[in-house]
């Protein structure tokens, strides 16, 4: 069995399955101040009469590292950053102990300058001074050469108690970037840390001794031990888990757009063939542009409880969301309310609602019940404007080769899959003003936290070969070696299987689920004068992120099968 | 956070795949550190900077600039479509204002590529900014429309295509074509007998540092440009006068390009030559965008850059200064100039031969042009090459006359098939493209 956990804004849902399928699902209230204690109560729920023994894999989705970075509650970290010419790093300032030092490093890997030990020194005293424990270190093209900031490492190791390496977070070419998602994850490490160590000592004292996984925002998952010099990768995992949530629905060989309709935002992604989109680069959150791998989302402010206002005589849907719909003792009219009265829902307060409704209708000099069809109307064509939009965007992606530019692949959905909600209400509208086959997806209420449950190990490798020099490297996965003249690209290709075989393992992936793919594979000859003196070559690989196998029965059993459930 | 101050936008379409051979400068490899340097300066990331994939141009939009022979298919490559395709993306991101600027950081480049084509010159098929250019004129009337080339090389494909086009304004800054492919750009040349003094060229001597770049730009290009008044600035913007490129002598740097970028304020700069892939192209070409951008730039060289090294000698400034004078001397008297072009009969002829070194192929053009006041004149163009093409061109100009319109369309139609295997029209007025095959 296997329990997936899902911490959302104002519920954290949690199920149980097995492989004939969903075993129960519940959600908690989300207590923002103490979210160890809404996790710990939402697995002591969903445990309840169950052998620890049959359960053999928990994986949480939590707004811990998110939280604590929007609210700005991370301790004073260093950050030094070795830039050489370019744009002037001291623009990219993360915190007050940002400090720019010499040592430079080409695009090629070359160092051009050193860097200078007693600088480094002097900065250690003053971190030591400042009572600061964590710094991260990131040097300009150290996806290239990572020798200067491991020399800063060795220098400071005994001023600090962890250090983190620019060139550990990502292959990818992206100096501020990389700034932001080392400051980043030397900032969120002790608050994930201490979190996720009371979650197991907690569980072990249930007797629940399994492997924990955290989900992460490219809808894949890693192991606590591996999230801990990374925990920057757990950051908005909660759209990732609704999204690996629909996967389950969504058919094979076909695009599907998947629309996680919320309170206050609606989060919109692209499956292609069971796998989702990623985002090029990385996530951006709180002002930083990170490298952190992500799905690509594109999230609108309009929600089920988006305040409903006028201006002259026209409706306006959110951005803002003051609190609930007035049927469910909200102050101002949603979504939500015109909702309740074109269907006729039950078991909320219909006076509020239509009262709500009426205040619009009085400004806009139509009926109530028109006026409810007219905000739930323009309700959802925003929404798909804006995916019709996002689909656009994609298709428009800039390549850079002619073979990509002509034979490159075009996104074309024909089908919605709608989670959130009530799902039911937005999907069948949504199917009748548009062209779209659109579905709610079963078991929608709990979608997210059985994405969380299936969703399997995920990683990225980044390889390097200058035949030139005679160099392979992977800094990202400290991999270095020697190769000649006669290495081929398809040594590199294997070479990048392999770590990334190795290296999903590590993460906690198993055999079955390795399904990896190449996302760059370039050779170029490297001509100097008239004559070729050897290649360049440029490897990624990828597992992609998608669900566990031997689980492809959950979609078919969405109804729980035994000891029943027990929704809110 | 870094925000921009001009809204600036960027194709970058290196080609990964595509070389005019393996070996050849124009290849593969060529942009991939300044990729490299691009992405890890994360200068897409910075605000006001956006990234637009290319359009691909249409075969209309190459009939309309040049006479392709046989035709368009032979001459254009998938690449072409494409590096012709990104200029014009970026001209329709400007004048569509969803940008203030825009940078083409596309190959292959086209500045070399006459009216017209028999093949390849100078690594140039088609000429990617007159494509543009002739394409933004009919999609939103530009009428007034200056180039100016900072390529090493003569930008001797652009000047041929302009050298009868009074509406555009053509400066050339180059290495000495005594010194240097292709050989031309000497400052007499200066356009037909409808255009003589909108075109212009300042040849530099080998050697030539910022401050001679500079100084042409300074006291030469820009005067120019304020007594011309462009509705539109296009800078073919080479980066081959870069010290360390291998096929040219000058001594230019990456500090020294932001800075003409920052002069020039051209609103759409359209990469031409540049084949010092690892020492230059990287810092140049990142330095561009940020002047282009309005962001400082100033920490942007390269790894060996020492500007007391590269600086001119007091005999390389004096010459510059002499050239100068010659070129603003020229383009003050430019009326009378033109004035005693158009004295001699009604029409004007010339012969040329045209040797296209990435081909191997040589032309010899006889071309005719009708002297008006009114127009810039119709032009019959009679080219035969050793590929055994002998065929026939006939342009009508955007803003023809009734008589040069007549005059056009009597060429074409009394061509013989005796003497021609095809004949072509340009017929601007009405954006219309005809051809005769007389085999």
């Amino acid at each position: 069995m296997i329990i997936g956990l899902d911490v959302g804004g104002t519920h954290t849902d949690v199920v149980l399955l097995d492989k004939q399928g969903l075993i129960r699902g519940i959600k908690v209230h989300t207590d923002a101040s103490d979210l160890f204690s809404t996790v710990l109560l939402g697995l002591e729920k969903i445990t309840q009469n169950v052998d620890p023994d049959l359960i053999k894999r928990v994986v949480l989705s939590t707004t811990l590292t998110t939280n604590s970075i929007v609210q700005g509650k991370t301790p004073e970290v260093g950050m030094i950053v070795s830039s050489g010419p370019g744009i002037d790093p001291d623009l990219y300032k993360t915190n007050p102990h940002y400090f720019t030092v010499s040592g430079s490093i080409d695009h090629q890997g070359r160092t051009i300058e050193p860097i200078d030990h007693n600088e480094i020194r002097e900065i250690g005293k003053q971190l030591k001074a400042d009572g600061i424990k964590l710094a991260g270190v990131v040097g300009k093209f150290s996806a290239r050469n990572p020798s200067h900031e491991m020399e800063i490492n060795q220098i400071l190791a005994d001023d600090l108690d962890h250090i983190f390496l620019g060139h550990r977070v990502s292959g990818n070419l992206n100096f501020p970037r990389r700034i932001a998602t080392t400051f980043l994850n030397a900032s969120v490490y002790p608050t994930h840390k201490n979190f996720f160590q009371a979650v197991k000592q907690s569980l072990d004292k249930k007797g629940l001794k399994v492997p924990i996984h955290i989900l992460k925002a490219d809808g894949g998952t890693m192991s606590f031990a591996s999230s801990i010099d990374f925990p920057g990768q757990t950051i908005l995992s909660g759209p990732a888990a609704s999204v690996m949530g629909a996967i389950a629905f969504a058919p094979p060989d076909e695009d599907v757009i998947v629309m996680d309709i919320g309170g206050t935002t609606t989060d919109i992604a692209v499956l292609i063939n069971q796998a989702p989109l990623l985002d090029p680069l990385g996530i951006e959150l709180g002002g930083y542009k990170t490298l952190i791998r992500s799905l690509k989302t594109r999230s609108i402010a309009i929600g089920g409880d988006s305040r409903v206002q006028t201006s002259n005589g026209d409706l306006k849907i959110g951005p803002e969301r003051l609190d609930f719909a007035m049927a469910y003792g909200g102050k101002s009219p949603t979504p939500t309310d015109a909702l309740v009265v074109i269907e006729n829902i039950q078991n909320c307060d219909m006076n509020r609602a239509r009262a709500g409704i009426e205040s619009i209708a009085m400004e806009t000099g139509t009926s109530i019940e028109e006026t409810a069809l007219n905000i739930f109307d323009q309700t959802c064509q925003n929404i798909l404007s804006e995916a019709r939009n996002m689909i656009t965007e994609v298709n428009s992606k800039p390549v850079y080769t002619v073979h990509e530019l002509q034979e490159g692949y075009r996104v074309n959905p024909k089908k919605i899959l709608v989670l959130g909600g009530p799902a039911p209400y937005f999907a069948r509208y949504l199917e009748k003003i548009s062209e779209f086959d659109v579905r709610a997806i079963p078991g929608w209420k709990v979608a997210n936290a059985i994405g969380a449950a299936l969703a399997r190990t995920t990683c990225e490798v980044t390889l390097f070969a200058d035949t030139s020099r005679g160099i392979l490297m992977a800094p990202e996965e400290k991999f270095e070696e020697s190769i000649t003249k006669e290495f081929l690209r398809e040594d590199a290709v294997n070479k990048a299987y392999d770590l990334l075989k190795q290296k999903a393992i590590e993460k906690g992936a198993s055999t079955e689920d390795l399904e990896m793919e190449l996302l760059e594979d370039l050779q170029f000859n490297m001509v100097r004068g008239f004559s070729t003196i050897g290649k360049n070559i440029r490897i990624k690989a990828q597992v992609k992120p998608g669900l566990i196998h031997r689980y492809e029965s959950v979609a078919q059993n969405m109804s729980p099968h035994s000891s029943g459930s027990d929704e809110g | 956070m870094l925000q921009a101050k001009n809204k600036t936008g960027l194709v970058f379409f290196p080609a990964f795949d595509w070389a005019i051979d393996p070996t050849h400068p124009e290849r593969e490899e060529r942009l991939l550190y300044t990729q490299d340097q691009v992405f890890e300066e994360g200068i897409l990331d910075i605000d006001g900077i956006k990234e637009f994939k290319p359009d691909l141009v249409t075969m209309n939009d190459v009939n309309r600039v040049h006479f392709c022979i046989p035709d368009g298919w032979k001459v254009m490559t998938e690449s072409h479509f494409i590096s012709a395709g990104g200029a014009k993306t970026i001209g329709m991101a400007v004048l569509e204002k969803e940008i203030e600027r825009g940078f083409a950081l596309v190959r292959p480049p086209g500045h070399h590529a006459n009216r017209v084509v028999h093949g390849a010159r100078g690594f140039c098929n088609v000429n990617i900014e007159a494509i543009m250019i002739e394409f933004l004129r009919v999609a939103y009337g530009v009428a007034r429309v200056a180039i100016v080339d900072t390529d090493c090389h003569h930008g001797d494909g652009t000047q041929d295509i302009y050298w009868h086009d009074p509406d555009t304004l053509f400066i050339s800054i180059h290495q000495d074509g005594r010194t240097l492919y292709p050989g031309s750009g000497f400052t007499k040349e200066l356009g037909g007998p409808n255009a003589a003094g909108t075109t212009l060229n300042i040849p530099l001597p080998p050697n030539t540092s910022e401050e001679g770049f500079l100084y042409a730009i300074k006291n030469i290009v820009l005067p120019v440009l304020e007594d011309f008044k462009p509705d539109l600035i296009v800078n073919s913007a080479g980066q081959d006068n870069h010290y360390s490129d291998p096929i040219t002598n000058m001594n230019f740097s990456a500090k020294g390009y932001a800075d003409l970028t920052t002069l020039l304020k051209a609103d759409i700069a359209v990469l031409e030559g540049g084949y010092s892939i690892e020492g230059a192209l990287p810092y140049v070409n990142a330095g561009i965008i940020l002047a282009m951008a309005g962001l400082d730039y100033s920490k942007i060289r390269e790894p060996d850059y020492d500007p007391d090294r590269i600086r001119q000698s007091s005999q390389v400034t004096a010459q510059i200064e002499d050239t100068g004078a010659e070129v603003l001397a020229y383009w003050k008297n430019r009326d009378e100039i033109k004035a005693k072009m158009q004295q001699y009969g009604e029409f004007n002829e010339r012969t040329r031969r045209i040797f296209y070194d990435t081909d191997g192929i040589s032309e010899i053009q006889k071309e005719r042009i009708r002297v008006c006041r009114d127009c810039g004149g119709a032009l019959r163009i009679d080219t035969s090459a050793d590929t055994g093409f002998h065929v026939l061109a006939v342009h009508v100009p955007i803003k023809a006359c009734k008589k040069c319109r007549e005059t056009g369309y009597q060429w074409y139609d009394e061509a013989s098939p005796d003497s021609f295997q095809r004949v072509y029209l340009q017929d601007r007025p009405d954006d219309n493209y005809l051809e005769k095959d007389f085999k």
